[in-house]
């Protein structure tokens, strides 16, 4: 138990990549157009994150992971439903809004309160795990502004890798520019790491973890506390889809040498 | 009065800006003068990379010492700390590098001020404007506010790197209370020079799709040939290296297919959104999740079997539809002659 971790992985939850997404301005701000009805996936990066927790709470007898997860509850239980049987993990949900448009100050802090409040959780054992950066927002700050309130100055972003060692300390790998990582040395926990992609697969179903894990997620659905997130200032002068539509010109009857030759004038032209 | 501070660091070398402080440095300049605001440079590392930055005219800070070689969040943020409050700043400009990228959220937050990143654009008259993508470069938005400090990250290469006179440079230095340093950095892991098919300052971008590593017309999956075509090609012409999801998670999961690709060459929704003046893509199917990463590049050129392919749909410039195979060959082969 000497290496036991308290591991809170903070996800939010995006539309699927594969959806079409149409920007709109209502009374409260911007938003996505039938934002409620598009499918709904955990946020890719933070999901990495979640995987790697499940992954060193399994070699570490006496950890535990948390997921906490702040969307529009009916939501929430969509996405849950296939997360639930990837890993174990307790849900720690918050009724809230759903996008990458509110301020990430105000979801910063609600996360922080909610962490901050989850029963037997010891904070010198904590590892805070999330996404590096959001598929909404996609800022890269939540995460950090959590860490700040809780008052974690060790902190790794875009991490690939984490390696426990016997006395507590780890060993993690960040990216960096130009296709690189930092490696460095943490004394232990607490300590809060940003994921990008992690080196493990995603897990395969398994209903049986299912089955475990819906025993607790729909509890904590039924008992997630509202959170209104404050603007904090933050004005929206405008949101727009951007002009990608290009005048594709499609060459269907050209010989692989003349392709090759064009395509050899073009990489040499400035 | 705004005052803004331009946050910067030096680089590998620990005596020069990196050039995404200096495109920081540009769009402090700009803003200052926009705004008729003065203007604050801080760096953290050596003063005498302040040099660079000399001929802006700025009150110069710098935060040096031992402590700081290494980007690390505690020594990070409390240096950043102290130079926002040396400079009284109301506005933070800073380049969005790993290094400050890793410790801006936090700084805004001990000084009670906000942060928003990824800006790719900036204007201001009476209030600042800041431009900035959500969703993975799929919804643009102009942000604005009120509240002060405004910390803002720059994105690499939405401003010209600084070129000014070089000059002596008058530097304040700002002391720094560091707490107990629980980390330490010990260096950093990259492929070997001739490995490292990730090139941030190439002019094109090459990129893979999980075509390449299917069943080719006689049957069999060529995986040994792909490699080598794109090996090549990378060789010839100093293209960074990209890649689908798809093809990265192939390796990942134990299939011997294209070795050199790791998730770092990703591409797209859950990869990268490189900046390059071209782009070739082969073997790729050019769907929404794919081309999000492909928002920031140029002139676009796309190969594929299939001409109703994503890319075909007005999300290229040119798509070829023709097998990558032979045209990558018969392309190694003119640059092959071209060179010699």
């Amino acid at each position: 138990m000497a290496n036991a971790l308290h591991i809170v992985v903070c996800a939010g939850i995006v539309p699927d990549p594969l959806q079409t997404l149409e920007p709109v301005t209502g009374p409260a701000g911007p938003g996505l157009k039938n934002e409620m009805v598009l499918p709904a996936v955990l946020d890719p990066w933070a999901a990495s994150g979640l995987y790697e927790a499940a992954a060193l709470a399994a070699k570490n007898p006496g950890s535990k992971v948390w997921l906490v997860s702040l969307g529009p509850k009916a939501k929430l239980q969509q996405v849950m439903m296939t997360v639930a049987q990837k890993v174990v993990f307790e849900l720690v949900a918050i009724d809230g809004p759903i996008g990458g448009f509110p301020d990430a100050h105000s979801t910063a802090a609600v996360l922080a309160e909610t962490i901050v409040a989850i029963p037997g959780l010891d904070r010198t054992k904590l590892l805070l795990f999330g996404g590096w950066e959001s598929a909404t927002r996609g800022a890269g700050v939540t995460l950090q502004l959590v860490g700040e309130r809780l008052g974690i100055t060790d902190q790794f972003q875009g991490v690939d890798e984490i390696v426990l060692r016997e006395d507590g300390s780890f060993e993690v790998l960040e990216r960096v520019e130009g296709g690189k990582h930092q490696v460095s040395v943490c004394a232990g926990a607490p300590a809060v790491l940003g994921w990008a992609t992690g080196n493990l697969a995603e897990p395969r179903n398994n209903p049986q973890v299912g089955m475990a894990n819906m025993r607790t997620i729909m509890p904590a659905l039924q008992k997630a506390k509202p959170a209104k997130l404050e603007a904090n200032g933050l004005r929206y002068v405008q949101v727009s889809l951007p002009k990608q539509q290009r005048d594709t010109r499609v060459v269907k009857d050209m010989s692989p040498d003349d392709i090759a030759a064009e395509l050899v004038a073009w990489m040499g032209a400035e | 009065m705004e005052k803004i501070l331009v946050l910067t660091h030096v680089d590998e070398t620990g005596t020069a800006l990196t050039k995404a402080s200096l495109e920081a440095v540009t769009a402090g300049v700009e803003l200052a003068a926009q705004l008729s605001a003065s203007l604050t440079i801080g760096v953290i590392g050596s003063a005498g990379a302040l040099d660079a930055v000399a001929a802006t005219g700025a009150r110069l800070l710098a935060v040096s010492g031992e402590a700081f070689a290494q980007a690390r969040y505690a020594s990070d943020a409390a240096a950043c700390e102290a130079l926002c409050r040396a400079a009284e700043a109301t506005i933070v400009l800073a380049p969005g590098t790993s290094r400050l990228t890793r410790v801006a959220a936090g700084v805004a937050h001990r000084l009670g001020g906000f942060i928003d990143t990824h800006i790719t654009a900036l204007k201001g008259a009476e209030a600042i404007e800041a431009t900035r993508w959500f969703y993975r470069q799929r919804v643009e938005a102009v942000v604005s506010r009120d509240a002060r400090p405004w910390f803002l990250l720059l994105d690499a290469g939405t401003h010209t790197a600084f070129t000014g006179e070089a000059a002596t440079a008058q530097v304040e230095q700002v002391a720094v209370e560091l707490p107990a340093m629980r980390t330490t950095v010990s260096g950093v892991r990259a492929p070997a020079q001739d490995a490292q098919t990730i090139r941030p300052d190439a002019k094109m971008l090459f990129v893979t799709g999980a075509g390449w590593t299917k069943k080719q017309p006689d049957g069999q999956i060529h995986a040994d040939v792909a490699g080598e075509l794109i090996l090549n090609f990378l060789r010839l012409t100093g293209s960074s290296l990209g890649s689908s999801k798809s093809l990265v998670d192939q390796g990942g999961e134990g299939v011997p297919v294209l070795p050199f690709l790791t998730h770092m060459n990703q591409i797209g929704q859950t990869g990268a959104t490189p900046r390059h003046a071209k782009g070739l893509s082969t073997c790729c199917h050019g769907e929404e999740p794919h081309v999000v990463g492909w928002r920031f590049i140029g002139d676009r050129r796309a190969i594929s079997l299939d001409p109703n392919c994503g890319w075909s749909r007005g999300k290229a410039d040119v798509v070829y539809i023709a097998d990558a195979f032979q045209v990558m060959a018969k392309v190694n082969e003119l640059l092959e002659a071209k060179k010699a």
